[in-house]
């Protein structure tokens, strides 16, 4: 099993507050690796320090090392070049107020597409992947905005998948999503783990068995116990681990 | 569903940045810190050039008394403007808190009269200043036989600057927190009582801000006053004689070209009024987000 | 005590009334005597000539030009400004430049005009076959005397937008600029057109600063380095000494502005209501 992401050291401060403590993690190649925890226990800090989108927060200073495919993201990569083999679907679904085509067309055409047939491709592609092109395939023109909830969040999946990126990193993607949408999300989630590299913030223990292959528990910004996700939920080392998937806090 | 492998099918490129986001990125900042810098240095150019070229004609003669065409003092429009703001305050401020009041406080939703209220005063934040010039004339002047005055003026003034009071109050009155009203109707005060005593104290430098960004646009109305107030150069000896503010005497005094010099020095004064107001109305908005 | 509340709300709509009545009544017979076709679409203005002819069609094309070249001009300046404001000005400079923008709309027209007089008029006379007073110079001074609420009205639908699209476009890999300018300002369009018909609604209403710098001569123009006179200028200069039918046909000059500008504020509104409902 080949390593995607390699996690050494890594600490990260909000000013005075230590959100992620000593992380050590090796995320595995075209996999899906969970990330659970109560709220606030540092879970999507780290995953949005996978493609630095903590760069935007103020007064955030991170130590320690991730190597992507063992390069180091914080030295010489350019961030535009990581965000881009490093796809991201946000926790709510964030279409662009444009058509659908337009949308999944942003990326590929910030990276340089401009041919006409090459996008039409690209677009019929991604939507493919993402299970939604023939809900959509005769409404490419119109304004995403229109769309289901359930159905904005896997044309976020499919804007994401335009870029070609290597990992996807899904900040709870089903929080805002009724069930029967929910369900769409993780099969196609289950799809595309053959292609792709993913990481998934959950807040739901239940979709971390589903989805996940393996899974790492986060409490107050660190690691306590990361294993695949069947032994983790099966036989937990850590007490606060049992604690948590039994339901006794968080 | 067939999954197709997308990774082998359309290759994986290359992971350098692609020349034309990087060159694109660095015209769009080129463009925006430029537009920015025009921006703001036409605006401080504007400010310098006029205290650099105005200030060493600031004599004692501007200000004495009498005006005559040799001195071409500035002081009896000083005393005019004076008079007029206080005038169009005295007529604007009452009406427009009040319904800014009715607005808030007291107007149903929904209601068609309200709806009008609301179109009426959005239409008269857009009418321009020559349009309400001509107005006055029409009715103030002529039609009420007032003539060219300070009543006339400040009227028309008075109108002009209704929305202005008005939506500042209502933003004002909108931003008190609701628990102040119900913990006086809580103490068994009335909704009038409530009003006056709670609500609008506490909406008041709001409402101040908005008076003062008035008291601007007064000192520096031009267009409206010349056909209501007229261009006498004395001091009006009653609210039915006519009289010219600092900024009608400025506009004779450049139109005229005699003067260029007491032009510069006029605009000095017109515009520390105009900044002391404006920083005035900053302040206290600065206070009111504060708090 | 509510009475006398609501009779006060009713005061706008009562001013808005007669504002109305009154330039409408002093307006439109004189339109009728002239003849509608001869008034608005008549390109000679010669109210002292045997027998005088009353065409505003001069200035009307004169307040079109000005108006559209102060759009050419402050629009961009505006939302550029706007956009640096909003999303590249650091915190602390911000703190100083609302105030100034402020200031900015605040400083009155009168002084602007002044400013175009003894500045820009010269400047303007260096280009070869410019008179100086000129349709430039009004449209560029008209432009920069804009600014200030396109800067301030685009600047609020910029900020309305939601975090989200700019995260959005990050994470696929757009730039800064890129995410700004492409994800961002076309969610903002609907705010920033609302403004751009605002800074028209100004410009074309504007009157000190404009005859100032116009030259205000009342022919159909013939280059933007000619001059120029707006309907705003053709009411001030000659209402003074206007008598008559004279007098009558600048009012209905008054009544076609109030027109003009009751179709922005229209435009506006709808605009902008529009942008409510997304």
């Amino acid at each position: 099993m080949n390593v995607k992401y390699k996690i050494k050291d890594l600490n990260l401060h909000y000013g005075e507050f230590h959100a992620l403590k000593d992380i050590n993690l090796d995320l595995p190649e075209k996999q899906i690796t969970a990330f659970i925890g109560p709220s606030g226990c540092g879970k999507s800090t780290l995953l949005k320090t996978l493609n630095r989108m903590n760069d935007l927060v103020e007064g955030c200073r991170i130590d320690g090392t991730v190597l992507l495919d063992s390069e180091d993201i914080f030295d010489r990569m350019d961030v535009n070049v990581l965000r881009r083999r490093v796809g991201m679907v946000f926790q709510k679904p964030n279409p662009f107020p444009m058509s659908i085509y337009d949308n999944i067309a942003f990326g590929p055409r910030t990276h340089g597409v401009h041919s006409k047939s090459k996008l039409d491709e690209i677009v019929e592609k991604s939507l493919q992947d993402a299970a939604i092109w023939d809900e959509v395939k005769d409404r490419l023109g119109k304004s995403a905005l229109g769309m289901s909830g359930g159905q904005q969040q896997r044309l976020c999946i499919a804007r994401a998948l335009a870029i070609q990126p290597e990992v996807l990193l899904m900040d709870e993607p089903t929080s805002a999503l009724d069930p029967i949408s929910t369900m769409k999300v993780e099969d196609l989630v289950q799809e595309l783990k053959q292609n792709y590299t993913i990481v998934m913030v959950t807040h739901n223990m239940q979709q971390a068995t589903r989805v996940s292959d393996k899974t790492a528990f986060f409490l107050l910004g660190e690691v306590v116990e990361y294993n695949q996700t069947s032994e983790l939920f099966s036989m937990p080392q850590d007490q606060r681990t049992e604690n948590y998937i039994t339901g006794r806090f968080g | 569903m067939v999954l197709p492998q997308q990774g082998a099918r359309l290759g994986r490129k290359d992971h350098t940045p692609k020349p034309t986001q990087g060159f694109q990125s660095w015209l769009l900042r080129l463009l925006v810190h430029g537009a920015a810098l025009f921006t703001f240095s036409i605006l401080l150019f504007l400010i310098g050039y006029i205290l650099v070229r105005g200030i060493p004609y600031l004599t004692p003669d501007l200000f004495s008394l009498e005006y005559t065409s040799e001195n071409c003092s500035m002081l009896p429009s000083i005393i005019t403007t004076v008079e007029m703001t206080l005038i169009s305050l005295l007529i604007a401020i009452p009406i427009s808190v009040f319904t800014a009041i009715y607005l808030v406080e007291y107007a149903k939703k929904g209601n068609k009269l309200v709806d009008l209220m609301r179109l009426t005063t959005e239409t008269l934040s857009g009418i321009p200043s020559i349009v309400y010039g001509l107005f006055g004339m029409l009715f103030f002047v002529t039609q009420l036989g007032w003539k060219l005055s300070l009543l006339s003026g400040s009227l028309t003034l008075a109108i002009m600057i209704l929305p202005l009071i008005m939506r500042s109050t209502e933003e004002a009155l909108l931003a008190v927190p609701d628990m102040y009203r119900e913990a006086s109707f809580g103490l068994g005060a009335g909704k009038l009582r409530t009003v006056f005593r709670i609500v609008l104290p506490s909406a008041m430098p709001g409402i101040l801000a908005g008076i003062i960004l008035a008291v601007g646009r007064i000192v520096g109305e031009t267009a409206a006053l010349i056909y209501t107030a007229g261009t006498a150069t004395e001091i009006p000896n009653g609210l039915l004689s006519s009289g010219r503010t600092l900024a009608v005497h400025m506009y004779c005094l450049s139109s005229e070209g005699l003067h260029t010099d007491q032009a510069y020095a006029t605009a000095v004064v017109l515009l520390l009024i105009v900044l002391v107001m404006n920083t005035a109305s900053a302040l206290i908005a600065r206070k009111l987000t504060k708090n | 005590m509510s009475w006398l509340f609501a009779l006060c709300a009713c005061m706008s709509i009562v001013a808005v009334a007669l504002i109305c009545v009154f330039l409408f009544a002093n307006g439109i017979p004189a339109m009728k005597e002239i003849g509608v076709f001869d008034f608005l679409l008549g390109t000679k203005w010669a109210p002292k000539n045997h027998p005088a002819s009353y065409g505003i069609l001069p200035m009307i094309v004169g307040s079109l030009c000005v108006t559209l070249g102060s759009v050419i001009i402050g629009v961009p300046v505006g939302v550029l400004t706007a956009v640096y404001l909003s999303r590249f000005c650091p915190k602390k400079l911000h703190r100083l430049l609302e105030p100034l923008v402020q200031l900015m709309a605040g400083i009155p027209s009168i002084i602007y005009g002044f400013f175009g007089l003894v500045v820009m008029v010269p400047l303007a006379r260096m280009i070869p076959g410019c008179t100086g007073v000129s349709v430039m110079t009004a449209a560029v001074l008209l432009g920069i005397m804009i600014l200030p609420t396109v800067i301030n009205l685009s600047e609020s639908a910029i900020n309305a937008v939601p975090n989200s699209y700019y995260e959005g476009a990050l994470a696929l890999g757009a730039t800064h600029e890129r995410s700004v300018f492409f994800a961002v300002l076309p969610a903002a369009k609907s705010g920033i057109l609302a403004a751009v018909v605002l800074g028209i609604g100004r410009a074309i209403g504007e009157t000190m600063a404009v005859i100032m710098v116009a030259g205000n001569q009342p022919i159909l123009p013939r280059s933007i380095f000619k001059g120029i006179r707006t309907m705003t200028a053709n009411i001030v200069i000659e209402m003074g000494y206007a008598t008559g039918l004279h007098r009558e046909a600048l009012i209905a000059t008054g009544v076609v502005l109030f027109i003009f500008i009751l179709i922005i504020n229209l435009t506006f509104a709808v605009i902008k209501k529009r942008g409510e409902k997304r």
